[in-house]
């Protein structure tokens, strides 16, 4: 069963949609045990990373994704999913659940007419290959909505980036876990495409062999 | 760097698609899903629904032709049209829409923006303006005043006062719809669309007045403009969202163009 992890986090059913327009039913669920046996998960949400960690650690379901890391199950974050995968916030200044080494820090723009949140379509550039991201061709566009960037301590984990002002980075992975910072379920049949793969991928990355330092991840 | 969006606007009364001109006089013009259906195919950047259903049913029937419109479109769902409380805005939001459009009701009572903010995030709500040139005067020296309740109240205030006051509350992005200028397809209104966008630091949509591609270029140019809202234009076949985004393409504006 693929599990769309339900933690207060805004609404997911964009993403339940999006499954089903590829076929696949997705359970949108806040229960830990159904988020630790599920084959897949998907990691959305929006909102602030304060809130959304508190709702984590309340319910259990951090646990239960830290757990399913470890197990290798597929996990695909979206949006403030990937803000949260890292280890600390500077939003709300929050520890957050640390799959993947690095933090989240607020867009600094010195262009008065560059707009915060980065609101809209931009251009995602394939920098490290990734099954996930195969396909994504140079031009095509994804939809973000974000005020915060996350910054992966360590350049093998970015697979993506992207430019406002500055380069940032737009999808990141470690082992079996993959996320972006734009929405997919939002990003037209591009978008779409790259949902079908994650839903079709093994969890097995070639680009990071290493897993992030032994007791990663903590909630 | 963010492509500039062309948005395709679908009135929507009773459940139909419907076009107004100034406001006024709207026909039936066909079914909202399959339209939205196509131009999200033709490489859409947004759409926008309006429902100017004004019987008593109204909520229900629009959140039938959103939800319809989500499971088919997947790309960001903007709707409006007599939202007044956080419970309409987070009941359209369950059914698919991503933003919320606030307008008539926001005037009335700007804490609606507020509150909807909170509820859905700043970056959720558009404050969506109808503004009307009037002579400048101290009540509204901007020259240009918001009207409310479909273009027919007009409230002497000021709509640059207005879009400051808009953002200050939380307003995500703002909708600038020219009444003198709707379905004329005289262009849209630059002059209105540059003084708000200059005013704010929220992105701006412009509406109403387009009729050939090059208002579409000039707005998102000398407007200063985010985002070109789009309805007759493409609503009766003059023009294909595909085609508007080719000419804007080929003339510098950065636009998505693969999808």
């Amino acid at each position: 069963m693929v599990v769309i992890v339900d933690y207060d986090a805004g609404n997911l059913t964009s993403v339940r949609r999006a499954c089903l327009e590829l076929g696949v039913k997705a359970e949108i669920s806040s229960d830990p045990r159904r988020v630790r046996n599920a084959e897949r998960i998907v990691f959305p949400g929006v909102g602030a990373a304060g809130s959304a960690m508190r709702s984590l650690r309340a319910t259990g379901v951090g646990s239960a994704l830290v757990d399913a890391f470890h197990a290798g199950t597929p996990i695909l974050g979206i949006c403030l999913g990937l803000q949260i995968s890292l280890q600390r916030s500077e939003e709300n200044d929050m520890e957050t659940l640390g799959l993947v080494p690095g933090d989240v820090r607020r867009f600094r723009l010195d262009d008065p007419t560059l707009k915060v949140p980065h609101m809209g379509w931009n251009a995602v550039r394939v920098v490290r290959a990734h099954p996930v991201l195969d396909g994504i061709e140079d031009g095509d566009e994804f939809y973000f909505v974000h005020a915060y960037r996350p910054v992966p301590a360590q350049a093998r984990h970015v697979l993506a980036e992207s430019e406002y002002e500055g380069v940032f980075c737009s999808a990141l992975g470690s082992t079996n876990f993959v996320a972006t910072q734009f929405h997919p379920e939002k990003s037209g049949r591009v978008g779409l495409r790259l949902l079908e793969r994650f839903l079709a991928w093994n969890g097995a990355w070639e680009g990071a062999e290493n897993r992030v330092e032994d007791g990663a991840g903590r909630c | 760097m963010l492509s500039k969006r062309v948005i395709a606007c679908l009135d929507v009364r009773d459940g139909h698609l419907a076009k107004s001109v100034k406001f006024v006089e709207t026909k039936n013009i066909g079914d909202p899903v399959a339209k939205a259906r196509e131009y999200y195919l033709d490489g859409l950047d947004e759409l926008v629904f309006y429902d100017i259903t004004a019987s008593s049913d109204r909520r229900k029937i629009i959140l039938d032709v959103v939800e319809a419109v989500a499971e088919q479109v997947f790309i960001p769902l903007s709707v409006g049209g007599g939202v007044a409380s956080v419970a309409d805005a987070t009941d359209l939001r369950l059914a698919g829409a991503e933003k919320i459009n606030v307008n008539s009701a926001a005037v009335r009572r700007p804490g609606l923006i507020a509150d909807c903010a909170d509820a859905i995030g700043n970056q959720n709500v558009v404050l969506s303006m109808d503004v009307r040139g009037v002579q400048p005067s101290a009540d509204l020296p901007s020259g240009y005043e918001i009207v409310i309740e479909g273009g027919r109240r007009p409230m002497r205030l000021d709509a640059l006062q207005w879009a400051k006051e808009g953002e200050r509350l939380g307003a995500g992005e703002l909708v600038v719809n020219a009444i003198d200028a709707d379905g004329t397809r005289n262009g849209y209104e630059l002059a209105l669309t540059r003084l708000l966008s200059e005013a704010v630091r929220i992105p701006v949509i412009a509406s109403g007045g387009a009729g050939v591609p090059s208002h579409l270029y000039d707005v998102l140019t000398e407007g200063r403009a985010d985002a070109a809202l789009v309805a007759s234009m493409v609503h009766y076949g003059d023009y294909t969202v595909s085609g508007l985004k080719r000419y804007l393409h080929e003339r510098g504006v950065k636009v998505r163009m693969s999808w």
